[in-house]
C-alpha cells in the first residue's frame, strides 16, 4: 500500500498515478474489512474506487493526452519538501509511540442496522442533523458542479432571457 | 480489532500515508495530481478515525459516522474540483498550477 502511495505521487504519467491511487484506496478498504466494519469497506469501495476514480480518470482523459509526461518540481524543492515531511513524520511517530493507549480487547461485529440506527436517531448522540446537512451539501455540490461545468452557455442563456 | 496487529502499527501506516499525501500536495504541479494527493490525506484521516473507534472505544460508533461524513464530503469536493478543472481547461487550455493566475475571467 505504501509503495503504491509513493508511486502515485511520484509517477510521471498521469493515468498511472490514478491507478496507483486506486490500489491505495482498495488497501484502505481492506483495512476496514480487517477491523470488521464491512459496511464502511463497501462504502469505500463503491464511492472511492467506483465513483471518484472514474471521475478523475474522465477528467484526465478529457484534459490530457495519455502519454503526456508531467512537469516535475525542481530537485531542490523536492528534497526540501521530503525533509520537511520526514521531520513531521518523526514528530508524529514520536508522539504516537510515547502515548499509552489503553486498547480494549474486543471482537465486536458492527451490523448495518447499528449504523443506520445511530445515523437516524433523534436522542443524544444521534447523528440525524449532520446526516441531513450532508445530504443538502451533496445536492448543493451537484448543482454547483453542473453550473460550473456548463459555464459559458448558461450565462449566455441568462443574458438572452 | 485485528488480532496480532497493534494500534501503533496502524498509526504508523496512516502517518506515512498522510505525509506522502502532503509531499505530493506540495511537489506536484498539476491540479489533478493535487486532487489525488488530497484523496490520500483524507483517506489517512478517515482510517485513523475508524481505528481509534475500534481499538479504544468499541462500544460506540462515532468514528464510523465521521468516516462516512468524510467520504461524502470528499466525493462532493472531488465532483466540484473536477468541474472547476474542466472549466478552467476550456478557458486557458492548461491545468498546470503556474498557468492558473486568474480566478475570474
Amino acid at each position: 500500500m505504501i509503495v503504491a502511495a509513493i508511486a502515485s505521487v511520484t509517477s510521471r504519467k498521469m493515468l498511472r498515478s490514478v491507478i496507483y491511487l486506486l490500489f491505495v484506496l482498495i488497501g484502505v478498504a481492506g483495512i476496514y474489512f480487517l477491523i470488521d466494519y464491512n459496511f464502511l469497506a463497501a462504502v469505500q469501495l463503491t464511492v472511492y474506487a467506483g465513483g471518484i476514480i472514474v471521475l478523475v480518470i474522465f477528467s484526465v482523459l478529457l484534459v490530457h493526452h495519455i502519454e503526456m509526461e508531467l512537469e516535475m518540481a525542481k530537485l531542490s524543492k523536492k528534497i526540501i519538501t521530503a525533509i520537511a515531511c520526514l521531520v513531521g513524520l518523526g514528530v508524529f511517530l514520536a508522539t504516537i509511540y510515547s502515548t499509552n493507549f489503553n486498547v480494549v480487547e474486543n471482537s465486536k461485529t458492527t451490523t448495518v442496522e447499528d449504523i443506520g440506527r445511530g445515523l437516524l436517531s433523534y436522542d443524544a448522540g444521534g447523528f440525524i442533523l449532520p446526516f441531513e446537512v450532508i445530504s443538502v451539501l451533496l445536492l448543493a455540490a451537484m448543482i454547483g458542479a453542473i453550473i460550473i461545468g456548463k459555464g459559458d452557455k448558461l450565462t449566455k442563456n441568462d443574458d438572452t432571457l | 480489532m485485528i488480532a496480532g496487529i497493534s494500534i501503533y502499527e496502524i498509526f504508523t501506516l496512516t502517518s506515512i500515508l498522510f505525509f506522502i499525501g502532503i509531499y505530493g500536495f506540495i511537489t506536484r504541479k498539476n491540479l489533478i495530481s493535487i486532487l489525488i494527493s488530497l484523496e490520500l490525506i483524507l483517506n489517512a484521516s478517515a482510517v485513523n478515525f475508524v481505528v481509534i473507534n475500534k481499538y479504544l472505544y468499541p462500544d460506540v460508533l462515532q468514528g464510523v459516522f465521521f468516516s462516512i461524513f468524510i467520504i461524502a464530503v470528499a466525493a462532493a469536493e472531488t465532483a466540484l474540483a473536477v468541474a472547476i478543472i474542466i472549466n478552467l481547461y476550456r478557458q486557458i487550455s492548461s491545468v498546470e498550477v503556474k498557468d492558473t493566475e486568474i480566478m475570474k475571467y
